[in-house]
């Protein structure tokens, strides 16, 4: 027996899930007093110290490597109201791949989504650097080195200052923003023929209507351009511009692709789920891709995968891989504070420090896995909505996820934080 | 308008979308052509799953398929109209 009060049993949402054995009850918020329709042109957000806007307030116990992955755990098991986000590598690396984590962890700590970080390493040395890093935010960051302290002492120091700065982060006040202050990235995943028809469409008209208005935007996964990268060079704002973004994506197919193919890239382009929603070829899903970048928008800039966007407003090229973790931490670590996520077959992905919105317009994933979905444009298919309609209620769901609304992949516990790892550690 | 069982992106395509589950073959489908809004009628000749293509003409080995108004590939086998088209009669140029 289901006892309900103060909200709604959704019964045709009910129905539609009979067949499944859990009962799934839709909810209806209770109403409060009206208020006046949105605007969808500010929300609240959470000012920086460097002027940056957040719209999360995370205190984050950040390791610098593997090993330090269990104290952090244990710091924000111990302080409420903290975020471990544990990954693995961090020793060992060097070069360009060493370069690459140093970024990734600099900028998940300088993210405008946190307000305040604990970073402990092994050593002393490389916790100092991300330490410096973060700080250039003007943040409060701390950095603890377990050698020669072990981790007991360690969890104890680092626990007393994140439990300073979760207290004064809680009483951090929002303020009005507009929605011109906003970072938002984009990649899709889990792509089928319904993505390149409806939701990357979406996300592109989203881009076409708040690019004007100032936002930063990014896309990137540079193996799944292949098939459309003469449309993609095309896109550049100036020649230059495309010409540096076409040795970038020739550079990916000569320096990973040839070294590391075994046959051909046919096993993971299109992936096994791309195929089972009906994507034949590469091309096929890389036109459907690149509707993410709307009709109006060029790309500006081409950044280094988690590099900060330096060119001002408007939209950026970021090298990434197309694997859907390993893409949104890069973006993530590039400054960008919400993340739109177009998907046909249904992936689940989440981020530690950016909310991921997920948009489908595949009826069947809607019907099949719906807790995972924050914007249903399944009515593209049907045609009783149209993309410029879908654009607007993405962007009236991105003003209400900055406002404090959490995503699927938030409510669901979804904290996937994956660091790109060029070649084999020394 | 009531809904479409297949959706063409441009209007110099030769393959289209299913947009509804559980097409059955011999179905009467109505075709839109997101472009220009433009529809027509095709019979679908196979089974095919939502999101699954559907040639719009007749299609031998050897002819590029277009799809968004681009190259998708070749055909490695045919596919005659209101036949199925996927991975085992279309592949990327590429490898």
């Amino acid at each position: 027996m289901t006892i309900v009060a103060n909200f709604e049993l959704n019964k045709n949402r009910l129905a539609n899930i009979k067949g499944r054995k859990i009962d799934v009850p839709g909810f209806k918020a209770p109403v409060l007093k009206k208020r006046s329709s949105a605007k969808n042109d500010n929300f609240v957000g959470w000012r920086r110290e460097n002027g940056r806007v957040g719209v999360r307030n995370h205190v984050l116990i950040l390791p610098l490597d593997d090993l330090s992955n269990a104290a952090c755990e244990a710091v924000a098991n111990n302080i409420k109201g903290t975020l471990a986000i544990p990954h693995a590598y961090g020793r060992l690396q060097f070069g360009e791949d060493l370069d690459i984590h140093f970024r990734t962890l600099i900028g998940a700590g300088s993210n405008p989504n946190v307000a305040a970080v604990v970073v402990i390493g092994i050593e002393d040395g490389w916790t100092k650097i991300i330490v410096d890093g973060i700080a250039k935010t003007g943040k409060p960051v701390v950095g603890f080195g377990i050698e020669g302290v072990g981790d007991i002492g360690t969890i104890a120091k680092a626990s007393y200052v994140a439990k300073e700065f979760v207290q004064w982060a809680a009483e951090l006040q929002r303020e009005k923003c507009d929605i011109g202050e906003l970072w938002v990235s984009t990649k899709c995943g889990e792509s089928d023929t319904t993505t390149g028809l409806s939701s990357c469409p979406t996300v592109g008209n989203m881009y076409d209507k708040l690019l004007p208005k100032g936002i930063y935007g990014v896309f990137g996964e540079t193996s799944e351009i292949t098939g459309a990268e003469h449309l993609c060079k095309a896109r550049a704002a100036t020649p230059e511009v495309g010409e540096r973004w076409y040795k970038m994506w020739k550079a990916y197919q000569t320096d990973v692709i040839e070294q590391f193919k075994t046959t051909d890239l046919s096993d993971s382009q299109p992936t096994k789920g791309n195929i089972k929603g009906g994507l034949s070829t590469i091309e096929e899903k890389a036109l459907g891709n690149l509707e993410k970048i709307g009709r109006e928008s060029k790309y500006i800039d081409i950044l280094q995968p988690a590099e900060a966007p330096a060119k001002g407003a408007g939209l950026y090229f970021m090298d990434t891989s197309s694997a859907a973790a390993e893409c949104v931490t890069l973006m993530a670590a590039g400054g960008y504070v919400v993340h739109t996520f177009p998907t046909g077959q249904g992936n689940v992905i989440g981020n530690p420090i950016v909310p991921v919105i997920k948009i489908t317009g595949n009826p069947q994933t809607m019907r099949t896995m719906p807790e995972h979905i924050d914007v249903d444009v399944s009515g593209i298919l049907r045609r009783d909505m149209t993309i410029p309609e879908a654009g607007d209620a993405l962007i009236a769901n991105i003003v209400r996820t900055s406002n404090g609304r959490l995503t699927a992949a938030e409510a669901l516990g979804h904290r996937e934080f994956s660091m790109t790892k060029l070649y084999r550690s020394a | 308008m009531s809904a479409p069982h297949l959706l063409v992106h441009e209007l110099k395509d030769n393959v289209g979308v299913v947009v509804v589950e559980g097409l059955k073959a011999g179905t009467k489908m109505l075709c839109v052509v997101t472009h220009d809004n433009s529809s027509f009628e095709l019979t679908v000749k196979a089974d095919v799953p939502i999101g699954h293509k559907v040639a719009l003409k007749d299609l031998k080995a050897g002819d590029t398929a277009i799809k968004y108004g681009q190259d998708i590939g070749k055909m490695v086998g045919p596919a005659k109209v209101g036949e199925y088209v996927h991975v085992h009669n279309l592949k990327t140029k590429r490898w």
